[in-house]
Protein backbone atom coordinates (compact mmCIF):
# COMPACT_ATOMS: atom_id res chain seq x y z
CA UNK A 1 0.00 0.00 0.00
CA UNK A 2 1.46 3.48 -1.03
CA UNK A 3 0.37 6.57 0.46
CA UNK A 4 1.43 9.82 -0.70
CA UNK A 5 0.61 13.29 0.86
CA UNK A 6 2.01 16.48 2.26
CA UNK A 7 3.07 16.63 5.83
CA UNK A 8 1.74 18.20 9.04
CA UNK A 9 4.86 18.12 11.65
CA UNK A 10 4.14 18.47 15.74
CA UNK A 11 6.65 17.86 18.43
CA UNK A 12 7.15 15.68 21.14
CA UNK A 13 4.71 14.01 24.04
CA UNK A 14 1.58 14.97 21.99
CA UNK A 15 -1.17 13.65 24.49
CA UNK A 16 -4.43 12.15 23.60
CA UNK A 17 -5.77 14.90 26.01
CA UNK A 18 -4.75 17.20 23.25
CA UNK A 19 -5.50 15.04 20.21
CA UNK A 20 -9.37 14.76 21.72
CA UNK A 21 -10.26 16.47 24.50
CA UNK A 22 -11.85 14.17 27.80
CA UNK A 23 -14.53 17.00 27.39
CA UNK A 24 -15.84 15.34 24.01
CA UNK A 25 -15.42 11.83 24.67
CA UNK A 26 -19.34 11.53 25.84
CA UNK A 27 -20.05 10.43 22.30
CA UNK A 28 -18.69 7.86 20.03
CA UNK A 29 -19.51 9.58 16.90
CA UNK A 30 -16.65 9.66 14.69
CA UNK A 31 -17.64 12.57 12.33
CA UNK A 32 -18.30 14.27 15.68
CA UNK A 33 -15.02 13.60 17.65
CA UNK A 34 -12.82 14.26 14.04
CA UNK A 35 -14.82 17.75 14.01
CA UNK A 36 -12.51 18.11 17.80
CA UNK A 37 -9.42 16.60 16.79
CA UNK A 38 -5.97 18.08 17.85
CA UNK A 39 -8.23 21.35 19.10
CA UNK A 40 -6.67 22.38 21.77
CA UNK A 41 -2.94 21.58 20.21
CA UNK A 42 -3.25 23.02 16.94
CA UNK A 43 -6.51 25.51 16.27
CA UNK A 44 -6.32 25.70 12.54
CA UNK A 45 -5.40 21.65 12.07
CA UNK A 46 -8.97 21.54 10.50
CA UNK A 47 -8.13 23.96 7.39
CA UNK A 48 -4.12 22.15 7.35
CA UNK A 49 -5.78 18.80 7.31
CA UNK A 50 -7.77 19.02 4.28
CA UNK A 51 -4.56 19.63 2.05
CA UNK A 52 -2.24 17.79 4.35
CA UNK A 53 -3.05 14.20 5.36
CA UNK A 54 -0.02 12.91 6.74
CA UNK A 55 1.07 13.96 10.75
CA UNK A 56 4.67 13.44 11.91
CA UNK A 57 5.55 13.83 15.07
CA UNK A 58 8.54 13.61 17.87
CA UNK A 59 8.77 10.99 20.67
CA UNK A 60 6.37 9.33 22.38
CA UNK A 61 2.92 10.32 20.20
CA UNK A 62 0.00 9.55 22.01
CA UNK A 63 0.84 9.12 25.30
CA UNK A 64 -1.32 9.31 28.25
CA UNK A 65 -4.97 7.94 28.35
CA UNK A 66 -6.06 4.90 26.50
CA UNK A 67 -9.10 6.30 24.48
CA UNK A 68 -9.64 4.61 21.45
CA UNK A 69 -11.07 8.19 20.40
CA UNK A 70 -7.81 9.30 19.84
CA UNK A 71 -6.58 7.59 16.42
CA UNK A 72 -10.20 7.08 15.38
CA UNK A 73 -10.85 11.09 15.02
CA UNK A 74 -7.14 11.31 13.53
CA UNK A 75 -8.81 8.42 11.35
CA UNK A 76 -12.13 9.93 10.85
CA UNK A 77 -10.52 13.76 10.31
CA UNK A 78 -8.76 11.89 6.76
CA UNK A 79 -5.25 11.58 8.63
CA UNK A 80 -3.63 8.60 6.34
CA UNK A 81 -0.31 7.87 8.40
CA UNK A 82 1.10 8.63 11.26
CA UNK A 83 5.52 8.88 11.53
CA UNK A 84 6.69 9.29 14.77
CA UNK A 85 10.53 8.48 16.28
CA UNK A 86 7.98 6.74 18.78
CA UNK A 87 4.52 6.04 19.74
CA UNK A 88 3.10 5.50 23.55
CA UNK A 89 1.98 1.73 23.92
CA UNK A 90 -1.62 1.81 24.53
CA UNK A 91 -2.18 4.75 21.26
CA UNK A 92 0.18 2.02 19.15
CA UNK A 93 -2.01 -0.85 19.90
CA UNK A 94 -5.33 1.62 19.49
CA UNK A 95 -3.85 2.30 15.81
CA UNK A 96 -3.38 -0.70 15.02
CA UNK A 97 -5.93 -2.01 15.87
CA UNK A 98 -8.10 0.41 14.02
CA UNK A 99 -6.27 0.41 10.92
CA UNK A 100 -4.59 3.37 11.30
CA UNK A 101 -0.71 2.70 10.17
CA UNK A 102 2.17 4.11 12.36
CA UNK A 103 5.73 4.22 11.46
CA UNK A 104 8.64 4.31 13.62
CA UNK A 105 11.71 6.17 12.38
CA UNK A 106 13.87 8.62 14.11
CA UNK A 107 15.81 9.58 10.74
CA UNK A 108 12.38 10.61 8.75
CA UNK A 109 10.67 12.48 12.26
CA UNK A 110 13.98 14.52 12.26
CA UNK A 111 14.67 15.27 8.86
CA UNK A 112 11.05 15.85 6.98
CA UNK A 113 9.72 19.24 7.70
CA UNK A 114 6.15 20.58 8.13
CA UNK A 115 3.99 20.62 4.38
CA UNK A 116 6.90 18.32 2.42
CA UNK A 117 5.00 15.99 0.66
CA UNK A 118 6.08 12.15 1.42
CA UNK A 119 5.46 9.28 -0.04
CA UNK A 120 5.27 5.97 2.40
CA UNK A 121 5.32 2.59 0.97
CA UNK A 122 4.11 0.81 3.89
CA UNK A 123 4.72 -3.60 2.29
CA UNK A 124 8.54 -2.46 1.90
CA UNK A 125 8.81 -0.42 4.73
CA UNK A 126 9.84 2.93 2.96
CA UNK A 127 9.63 6.50 3.71
CA UNK A 128 10.03 9.08 0.98
CA UNK A 129 10.75 12.61 1.26
CA UNK A 130 9.78 14.04 -2.37
CA UNK A 131 10.32 17.14 -1.69
CA UNK A 132 14.31 16.57 -0.14
CA UNK A 133 14.84 13.45 -2.45
CA UNK A 134 15.47 11.36 1.21
CA UNK A 135 14.43 7.93 1.74
CA UNK A 136 14.35 6.29 5.19
CA UNK A 137 13.65 2.32 5.78
CA UNK A 138 10.85 1.18 8.51
CA UNK A 139 11.94 -1.82 10.33
CA UNK A 140 9.55 -4.52 9.21
CA UNK A 141 6.24 -5.38 11.91
CA UNK A 142 5.79 -8.65 13.62
CA UNK A 143 4.30 -10.84 11.61
CA UNK A 144 1.23 -11.53 13.85
CA UNK A 145 0.52 -7.33 14.10
CA UNK A 146 1.07 -7.75 9.53
CA UNK A 147 -1.90 -10.05 10.11
CA UNK A 148 -3.81 -7.79 12.20
CA UNK A 149 -3.47 -5.01 9.78
CA UNK A 150 -3.85 -6.76 6.61
CA UNK A 151 -7.35 -8.01 7.64
CA UNK A 152 -8.34 -4.64 8.57
CA UNK A 153 -7.90 -4.10 11.81
CA UNK A 154 -8.14 -6.58 15.24
CA UNK A 155 -11.85 -6.86 15.21
CA UNK A 156 -11.88 -8.53 11.94
CA UNK A 157 -9.06 -10.52 12.56
CA UNK A 158 -11.22 -11.58 15.48
CA UNK A 159 -13.90 -12.63 13.43
CA UNK A 160 -12.17 -14.34 10.55
CA UNK A 161 -10.52 -15.98 13.41
CA UNK A 162 -14.03 -16.74 14.70
CA UNK A 163 -15.17 -17.99 11.70
CA UNK A 164 -12.47 -20.23 10.69
CA UNK A 165 -12.60 -22.41 14.09
CA UNK A 166 -15.98 -22.81 13.50
CA UNK B 1 7.76 -11.10 37.54
CA UNK B 2 5.17 -9.39 35.01
CA UNK B 3 7.44 -12.28 32.44
CA UNK B 4 5.88 -15.56 34.59
CA UNK B 5 2.26 -14.08 34.85
CA UNK B 6 1.99 -13.65 31.30
CA UNK B 7 4.08 -16.84 30.88
CA UNK B 8 1.34 -18.60 33.23
CA UNK B 9 -1.26 -16.91 31.77
CA UNK B 10 -0.37 -18.36 28.15
CA UNK B 11 0.70 -21.93 29.07
CA UNK B 12 4.28 -21.77 28.43
CA UNK B 13 6.93 -22.50 30.85
CA UNK B 14 8.83 -19.20 29.69
CA UNK B 15 8.65 -16.34 27.85
CA UNK B 16 10.56 -13.70 26.57
CA UNK B 17 11.33 -10.19 25.99
CA UNK B 18 9.66 -9.38 22.56
CA UNK B 19 7.52 -12.80 22.53
CA UNK B 20 3.60 -11.85 21.09
CA UNK B 21 1.92 -13.91 23.54
CA UNK B 22 -1.80 -14.46 23.59
CA UNK B 23 -3.18 -14.78 27.01
CA UNK B 24 -5.82 -15.26 29.35
CA UNK B 25 -6.85 -12.88 30.73
CA UNK B 26 -8.90 -13.21 34.65
CA UNK B 27 -10.87 -9.50 34.30
CA UNK B 28 -11.54 -7.25 31.80
CA UNK B 29 -12.69 -3.77 32.73
CA UNK B 30 -14.28 -0.92 31.27
CA UNK B 31 -15.82 2.39 31.79
CA UNK B 32 -18.88 4.86 30.67
CA UNK B 33 -16.28 6.41 28.55
CA UNK B 34 -14.14 3.29 26.51
CA UNK B 35 -17.18 0.88 26.89
CA UNK B 36 -19.50 1.73 24.47
CA UNK B 37 -17.16 2.12 21.77
CA UNK B 38 -15.85 -1.32 22.85
CA UNK B 39 -20.12 -2.60 22.73
CA UNK B 40 -20.26 -1.11 19.33
CA UNK B 41 -17.12 -3.24 18.04
CA UNK B 42 -17.77 -6.52 20.27
CA UNK B 43 -21.55 -6.39 18.57
CA UNK B 44 -19.64 -6.16 15.05
CA UNK B 45 -17.66 -9.49 15.72
CA UNK B 46 -20.62 -11.20 15.74
CA UNK B 47 -20.58 -13.49 19.33
CA UNK B 48 -23.49 -12.54 20.74
CA UNK B 49 -22.27 -13.45 24.31
CA UNK B 50 -19.16 -12.95 26.91
CA UNK B 51 -16.74 -15.32 26.99
CA UNK B 52 -17.67 -15.12 31.43
CA UNK B 53 -19.70 -13.18 32.62
CA UNK B 54 -18.23 -12.88 35.93
CA UNK B 55 -14.76 -11.87 34.50
CA UNK B 56 -16.26 -8.40 32.55
CA UNK B 57 -16.53 -5.72 34.92
CA UNK B 58 -17.87 -2.01 33.85
CA UNK B 59 -17.93 0.78 36.41
CA UNK B 60 -19.58 3.84 34.84
CA UNK B 61 -17.18 6.21 36.98
CA UNK B 62 -15.87 9.23 34.84
CA UNK B 63 -18.73 11.56 33.21
CA UNK B 64 -21.03 10.20 36.49
CA UNK B 65 -23.05 10.43 38.27
CA UNK B 66 -24.73 11.90 34.67
CA UNK B 67 -23.13 15.21 33.83
CA UNK B 68 -25.17 15.87 30.36
CA UNK B 69 -27.32 14.25 28.20
CA UNK B 70 -24.82 12.62 26.18
CA UNK B 71 -23.11 11.02 29.03
CA UNK B 72 -25.99 9.58 30.17
CA UNK B 73 -27.04 7.79 26.76
CA UNK B 74 -23.38 6.65 26.98
CA UNK B 75 -23.65 4.91 30.55
CA UNK B 76 -27.02 3.49 29.51
CA UNK B 77 -25.44 1.79 26.78
CA UNK B 78 -23.44 -0.06 29.72
CA UNK B 79 -26.29 -0.66 31.66
CA UNK B 80 -28.16 -2.25 29.02
CA UNK B 81 -25.26 -4.47 27.72
CA UNK B 82 -24.83 -5.42 31.33
CA UNK B 83 -28.70 -6.37 31.64
CA UNK B 84 -28.56 -8.08 28.39
CA UNK B 85 -25.34 -10.00 29.29
CA UNK B 86 -25.88 -10.56 32.99
CA UNK B 87 -22.56 -8.68 33.84
CA UNK B 88 -22.19 -9.96 37.67
CA UNK B 89 -19.51 -6.87 38.13
CA UNK B 90 -21.39 -3.81 36.60
CA UNK B 91 -21.41 -0.55 39.23
CA UNK B 92 -24.34 1.28 39.52
CA UNK B 93 -24.36 4.80 41.20
CA UNK B 94 -24.44 4.44 44.67
CA UNK B 95 -22.82 1.21 44.49
CA UNK B 96 -19.53 2.43 42.30
CA UNK B 97 -16.47 3.93 43.15
CA UNK B 98 -13.00 5.15 40.72
CA UNK B 99 -12.70 2.29 39.17
CA UNK B 100 -9.26 1.54 39.81
CA UNK B 101 -9.93 1.97 43.66
CA UNK B 102 -13.01 -0.02 43.50
CA UNK B 103 -11.49 -3.15 41.96
CA UNK B 104 -9.09 -4.24 44.82
CA UNK B 105 -11.36 -2.91 47.17
CA UNK B 106 -14.79 -5.84 45.66
CA UNK B 107 -11.52 -8.41 45.41
CA UNK B 108 -11.81 -8.34 41.88
CA UNK B 109 -7.70 -8.48 41.33
CA UNK B 110 -5.25 -10.61 43.31
CA UNK B 111 -2.01 -11.35 42.79
CA UNK B 112 -0.46 -13.37 39.90
CA UNK B 113 -3.37 -11.90 37.99
CA UNK B 114 -3.60 -11.03 34.03
CA UNK B 115 -6.14 -7.51 34.13
CA UNK B 116 -7.36 -5.70 30.88
CA UNK B 117 -8.78 -2.64 31.35
CA UNK B 118 -9.86 -0.02 28.39
CA UNK B 119 -8.45 2.85 31.17
CA UNK B 120 -4.85 3.92 31.15
CA UNK B 121 -4.38 3.44 34.50
CA UNK B 122 -5.40 -0.45 34.75
CA UNK B 123 -2.01 -0.72 36.04
CA UNK B 124 -2.84 0.62 39.64
CA UNK B 125 -3.09 -3.64 39.88
CA UNK B 126 0.11 -3.78 40.25
CA UNK B 127 0.33 -2.98 43.70
CA UNK B 128 -1.38 -6.31 44.54
CA UNK B 129 0.97 -8.23 42.42
CA UNK B 130 -0.77 -8.34 39.00
CA UNK B 131 0.05 -8.03 36.09
CA UNK B 132 -2.28 -5.45 34.48
CA UNK B 133 -2.74 -2.89 31.74
CA UNK B 134 -4.26 -0.30 30.26
CA UNK B 135 -5.79 -1.57 26.67
CA UNK B 136 -8.01 0.33 23.92
CA UNK B 137 -11.93 -0.22 23.41
CA UNK B 138 -11.26 -3.02 20.14
CA UNK B 139 -8.84 -4.92 22.75
CA UNK B 140 -11.67 -4.94 25.26
CA UNK B 141 -14.13 -5.86 22.99
CA UNK B 142 -11.83 -8.92 21.66
CA UNK B 143 -11.24 -9.79 25.12
CA UNK B 144 -14.74 -10.27 26.05
CA UNK B 145 -15.53 -12.78 23.29
CA UNK B 146 -12.77 -14.60 23.63
CA UNK B 147 -11.14 -14.01 26.94
CA UNK B 148 -7.98 -13.27 25.48
CA UNK B 149 -5.64 -10.39 24.16
CA UNK B 150 -2.13 -10.35 22.59
CA UNK B 151 0.61 -9.29 24.81
CA UNK B 152 4.50 -8.13 23.56
CA UNK B 153 6.10 -9.26 26.43
CA UNK B 154 8.25 -6.42 27.49
CA UNK B 155 11.62 -5.95 29.33
CA UNK B 156 11.65 -5.02 32.64
CA UNK B 157 13.00 -1.97 34.66
CA UNK B 158 13.95 -2.26 38.34
CA UNK B 159 13.60 0.40 40.98
CA UNK B 160 14.90 -0.38 44.62
CA UNK B 161 13.80 2.22 47.03
CA UNK B 162 15.74 2.24 50.47
CA UNK B 163 15.83 5.09 53.37
CA UNK B 164 12.96 6.16 55.44
CA UNK B 165 10.83 8.49 53.38
CA UNK B 166 10.51 11.83 55.32
CA UNK B 167 6.99 13.76 57.22
CA UNK B 168 4.22 13.57 54.71
CA UNK B 169 6.29 11.48 51.95
CA UNK B 170 3.42 8.79 50.68
CA UNK B 171 3.77 7.17 47.25
CA UNK B 172 2.97 10.01 44.95
CA UNK B 173 5.95 11.88 46.16
CA UNK B 174 8.20 8.67 45.08
CA UNK B 175 6.39 7.82 42.16
CA UNK B 176 6.72 11.78 40.83
CA UNK B 177 10.53 11.76 42.14
CA UNK B 178 10.76 8.68 39.92
CA UNK B 179 8.70 10.32 36.52
CA UNK B 180 11.03 13.07 36.80
CA UNK B 181 14.37 10.86 36.85
CA UNK B 182 13.47 8.54 33.89
CA UNK B 183 11.17 11.38 31.79
CA UNK B 184 7.54 10.61 30.47
CA UNK B 185 8.74 7.90 28.16
CA UNK B 186 11.42 6.37 30.39
CA UNK B 187 9.32 2.88 30.62
CA UNK B 188 7.78 3.15 27.24
CA UNK B 189 7.05 -0.71 26.32
CA UNK B 190 8.69 -1.46 29.72
CA UNK B 191 7.34 -3.09 33.05
CA UNK B 192 8.37 -1.33 36.10
CA UNK B 193 9.17 -3.30 39.03
CA UNK B 194 9.02 -1.23 42.66
CA UNK B 195 11.19 -2.90 45.63
CA UNK B 196 13.48 -2.56 48.06
CA UNK B 197 13.38 -1.95 51.67
CA UNK B 198 11.34 1.41 51.94
CA UNK B 199 8.77 -0.15 50.11
CA UNK B 200 7.68 -2.89 52.75
CA UNK B 201 6.79 0.10 54.92
CA UNK B 202 4.90 1.86 51.96
CA UNK B 203 0.82 1.35 52.71
CA UNK B 204 -1.11 -0.12 50.34
CA UNK B 205 -2.72 3.15 49.45
CA UNK B 206 0.65 4.40 48.98
CA UNK B 207 1.26 1.11 46.84
CA UNK B 208 -1.64 1.84 44.58
CA UNK B 209 -0.65 5.51 43.71
CA UNK B 210 2.36 4.47 42.40
CA UNK B 211 1.72 1.70 40.44
CA UNK B 212 -1.03 3.69 39.39
CA UNK B 213 1.39 6.10 37.69
CA UNK B 214 3.32 3.78 36.03
CA UNK B 215 1.53 4.65 32.72
CA UNK B 216 3.15 8.78 33.01
CA UNK B 217 6.14 6.83 32.28
CA UNK B 218 5.08 4.77 29.32
CA UNK B 219 5.34 1.98 31.31
CA UNK B 220 3.08 -1.12 30.60
CA UNK B 221 3.28 -2.96 33.83
CA UNK B 222 3.80 -1.08 37.40
CA UNK B 223 4.13 -3.91 39.87
CA UNK B 224 5.00 -5.29 43.26
CA UNK B 225 6.60 -8.12 44.98
CA UNK B 226 3.62 -9.50 47.16
CA UNK B 227 4.45 -9.10 50.93
CA UNK B 228 2.66 -9.69 54.10
CA UNK B 229 0.72 -6.36 53.93
CA UNK B 230 -0.18 -7.07 50.18
CA UNK B 231 -1.19 -10.79 51.93
CA UNK B 232 -2.76 -9.04 54.58
CA UNK B 233 -5.29 -6.64 51.88
CA UNK B 234 -6.22 -9.18 50.13
CA UNK B 235 -7.43 -11.76 53.19
CA UNK B 236 -9.09 -8.89 54.55
CA UNK B 237 -11.42 -9.04 51.55
CA UNK B 238 -12.28 -12.62 51.86
CA UNK B 239 -9.28 -13.73 48.98
CA UNK B 240 -7.21 -16.65 49.70
CA UNK B 241 -7.31 -18.33 45.99
CA UNK B 242 -3.96 -16.12 45.05
CA UNK B 243 -1.08 -16.94 42.83
CA UNK B 244 2.24 -15.50 44.02
CA UNK B 245 4.94 -14.72 41.77
CA UNK B 246 8.16 -13.54 42.77
CA UNK B 247 11.55 -12.57 40.49
CA UNK B 248 14.26 -14.88 40.30
CA UNK B 249 17.46 -13.69 42.05
CA UNK B 250 19.09 -13.95 38.36
CA UNK B 251 16.26 -12.03 36.75
CA UNK B 252 17.63 -9.88 33.45
CA UNK B 253 17.12 -6.61 33.87
CA UNK B 254 17.45 -3.50 31.10
CA UNK B 255 18.15 -1.37 34.12
CA UNK B 256 17.87 -1.14 37.71
CA UNK B 257 17.53 2.44 39.59
CA UNK B 258 18.82 2.59 43.39
CA UNK B 259 16.77 5.99 45.09
CA UNK B 260 16.99 6.72 48.38
CA UNK B 261 13.79 7.95 50.04
CA UNK B 262 15.82 10.18 52.42
CA UNK B 263 16.91 12.60 49.66
CA UNK B 264 13.28 12.98 48.22
CA UNK B 265 11.28 15.88 49.05
CA UNK B 266 7.66 16.58 48.93
CA UNK B 267 7.07 16.37 45.27
CA UNK B 268 5.13 18.94 42.85
CA UNK B 269 4.77 18.47 38.98
CA UNK B 270 4.64 21.42 37.19
CA UNK B 271 2.49 22.02 33.74
CA UNK B 272 1.95 20.42 30.99
CA UNK B 273 4.07 17.03 32.08
CA UNK B 274 4.04 14.32 34.71
CA UNK B 275 7.66 14.34 34.69
CA UNK B 276 8.22 18.06 35.49
CA UNK B 277 8.68 17.02 39.16
CA UNK B 278 10.11 19.43 41.48
CA UNK B 279 10.50 19.96 44.97
CA UNK B 280 7.60 21.61 46.38
CA UNK B 281 9.29 23.65 48.82
CA UNK B 282 11.23 25.38 45.87
CA UNK B 283 8.31 26.27 43.73
CA UNK B 284 8.33 30.04 44.48
CA UNK B 285 5.46 32.02 44.65
CA UNK B 286 2.53 29.63 42.76
CA UNK B 287 -0.93 31.04 43.17
CA UNK B 288 -4.09 28.86 42.83
CA UNK B 289 -7.74 28.89 42.41
CA UNK B 290 -8.62 25.73 43.32
CA UNK B 291 -7.47 22.01 45.04
CA UNK B 292 -8.72 18.45 44.03
CA UNK B 293 -8.51 15.60 46.43
CA UNK B 294 -9.18 12.40 44.83
CA UNK B 295 -8.87 10.38 41.92
CA UNK B 296 -7.88 6.97 41.14
CA UNK B 297 -3.99 8.14 42.49
CA UNK B 298 -5.24 9.93 45.40
CA UNK B 299 -8.78 9.46 46.72
CA UNK B 300 -8.06 6.65 48.88
CA UNK B 301 -7.91 6.49 53.25
CA UNK B 302 -4.51 7.67 54.00
CA UNK B 303 -4.84 10.46 51.48
CA UNK B 304 -8.35 11.74 53.31
CA UNK B 305 -6.92 11.42 56.60
CA UNK B 306 -3.18 13.46 55.93
CA UNK B 307 -5.87 16.17 54.16
CA UNK B 308 -7.90 15.99 57.22
CA UNK B 309 -5.08 16.12 59.49
CA UNK B 310 -3.78 19.66 57.78
CA UNK B 311 -7.06 21.12 57.44
CA UNK B 312 -8.68 20.09 60.79
CA UNK B 313 -9.54 23.58 62.28
CA UNK B 314 -8.55 25.29 59.94
CA UNK B 315 -10.60 27.10 56.48
CA UNK B 316 -9.57 27.24 52.99
CA UNK B 317 -8.23 30.71 51.64
CA UNK B 318 -11.52 32.38 50.62
CA UNK B 319 -10.26 32.41 47.07
CA UNK B 320 -10.26 28.67 47.05
CA UNK B 321 -12.34 26.30 45.87
CA UNK B 322 -11.37 23.05 47.22
CA UNK B 323 -13.01 19.85 46.34
CA UNK B 324 -12.32 16.10 47.80
CA UNK B 325 -13.75 13.31 46.28
CA UNK B 326 -13.63 10.24 48.26
CA UNK B 327 -12.67 7.65 45.55
CA UNK B 328 -15.35 5.02 46.72
CA UNK B 329 -18.51 4.44 48.50
CA UNK B 330 -16.72 2.53 51.15
CA UNK B 331 -13.86 5.09 51.42
CA UNK B 332 -16.91 7.73 51.67
CA UNK B 333 -18.54 6.14 54.65
CA UNK B 334 -15.25 5.41 56.49
CA UNK B 335 -13.96 9.21 56.20
CA UNK B 336 -17.56 9.91 57.54
CA UNK B 337 -17.31 7.57 60.38
CA UNK B 338 -14.21 9.03 61.39
CA UNK B 339 -15.25 12.84 61.31
CA UNK B 340 -13.40 13.46 58.06
CA UNK B 341 -16.62 14.80 56.17
CA UNK B 342 -17.17 17.28 59.14
CA UNK B 343 -13.50 18.47 59.01
CA UNK B 344 -13.68 18.91 55.34
CA UNK B 345 -16.88 21.06 55.19
CA UNK B 346 -15.65 22.72 58.22
CA UNK B 347 -12.90 24.22 56.60
CA UNK B 348 -14.74 25.28 53.37
CA UNK B 349 -14.04 22.56 51.44
CA UNK B 350 -16.70 20.57 48.98
CA UNK B 351 -16.89 16.91 49.08
CA UNK B 352 -18.12 14.82 46.52
CA UNK B 353 -19.94 11.46 45.40
CA UNK B 354 -17.27 9.19 43.44
CA UNK B 355 -16.22 10.20 40.03
CA UNK B 356 -13.07 10.93 37.89
CA UNK B 357 -15.07 14.49 36.93
CA UNK B 358 -12.32 16.65 37.17
CA UNK B 359 -9.23 15.07 36.59
CA UNK B 360 -9.87 14.81 33.15
CA UNK B 361 -12.08 18.11 32.89
CA UNK B 362 -15.32 16.17 32.66
CA UNK B 363 -16.74 17.91 35.48
CA UNK B 364 -17.27 18.93 39.31
CA UNK B 365 -14.85 21.31 38.98
CA UNK B 366 -14.00 22.82 35.32
CA UNK B 367 -11.00 25.07 35.33
CA UNK B 368 -11.48 28.39 33.46
CA UNK B 369 -9.48 30.37 31.08
CA UNK B 370 -5.98 31.38 33.24
CA UNK B 371 -6.76 29.62 36.58
CA UNK B 372 -4.31 27.30 38.11
CA UNK B 373 -5.67 23.78 40.23
CA UNK B 374 -3.21 21.95 42.85
CA UNK B 375 -4.53 17.87 42.48
CA UNK B 376 -3.74 14.63 43.74
CA UNK B 377 -4.67 13.62 40.43
CA UNK B 378 -2.29 12.09 37.68
CA UNK B 379 -1.92 14.27 34.32
CA UNK B 380 -1.58 17.71 34.07
CA UNK B 381 -1.28 18.20 30.19
CA UNK B 382 -2.21 21.15 28.20
CA UNK B 383 -6.25 21.14 28.86
CA UNK B 384 -6.64 18.00 31.34
CA UNK B 385 -8.63 19.88 33.72
CA UNK B 386 -10.58 22.30 31.36
CA UNK B 387 -9.69 25.07 29.39
CA UNK B 388 -6.52 25.02 27.48
CA UNK B 389 -4.92 27.55 28.57
CA UNK B 390 -5.35 26.51 32.67
CA UNK B 391 -3.38 24.50 34.42
CA UNK B 392 -2.54 21.46 36.92
CA UNK B 393 -0.07 20.80 39.37
CA UNK B 394 0.56 17.34 40.69
CA UNK B 395 1.49 16.54 43.99
CA UNK B 396 -0.01 13.91 46.71
CA UNK B 397 -2.33 15.27 49.63
CA UNK B 398 -0.51 17.00 51.75
CA UNK B 399 0.66 19.61 49.70
CA UNK B 400 -2.90 20.02 48.23
CA UNK B 401 -4.18 20.57 51.72
CA UNK B 402 -1.66 22.69 52.87
CA UNK B 403 -1.91 24.91 49.82
CA UNK B 404 -6.04 25.12 49.91
CA UNK B 405 -5.21 26.50 52.98
CA UNK B 406 -2.61 29.53 51.81
CA UNK B 407 -4.14 29.54 48.12
CA UNK B 408 -0.73 29.40 46.86
CA UNK B 409 1.37 26.12 46.25
CA UNK B 410 3.04 25.34 49.88
CA UNK B 411 4.47 22.76 52.08
CA UNK B 412 2.63 21.41 55.52
CA UNK B 413 4.96 23.10 57.61
CA UNK B 414 4.04 26.99 56.55
CA UNK B 415 0.46 26.46 57.74
CA UNK B 416 0.30 24.18 60.80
Amino acid sequence: MIIKDKVIKYGNNVDTDVIIPARYLNTIDEAELASHCFEDLDGDFKEKVKERKIIVGGENFGCGSSREHAPLSIKASGIKAIIAKSFARIFYRNSINTGLPLLVSVEASDSIKDTDEVEIDLGNGEIKDITTGKTFKVPPLPDFIQKVISSGGYMKFTREELAKSK
Amino acid sequence: MAQKILADHSGKEFVEEGEIVNASVDIVLGNDITMPLAIEEFKKIGAGKVFDNTKVVMVPDHFTPNKDIKSAEQCKILRNFAGEHNIINYFEIGEMGIEHALLPEKGLVLSGNLVIGADSHTCTYGALGAASTGVGSTDVAVAMVTGKLWFMVPSTLKFIYSGNPGNWITGKDLILYTIGLIGVDGALYKSMEFSGPAVEGLSMDSRFAMANMAIEAGGKFGIFEVDKKTEEYMRSKGKTDYKIFKSDADASYEKVYEIDCADIELQVAAPHLPSNARNAKDLGDIKLDQAVIGSCTNGRMEDLEMAAEILKGKKVKKSMRTIIIPATQKIYLEAMKKGLLEIFINSGCVVSTPTCGPCLGGHMGVLAKGERAIATTNRNFVGRMGHPKSEVYLSGPAVAAASAIAGRIVVPGEVI
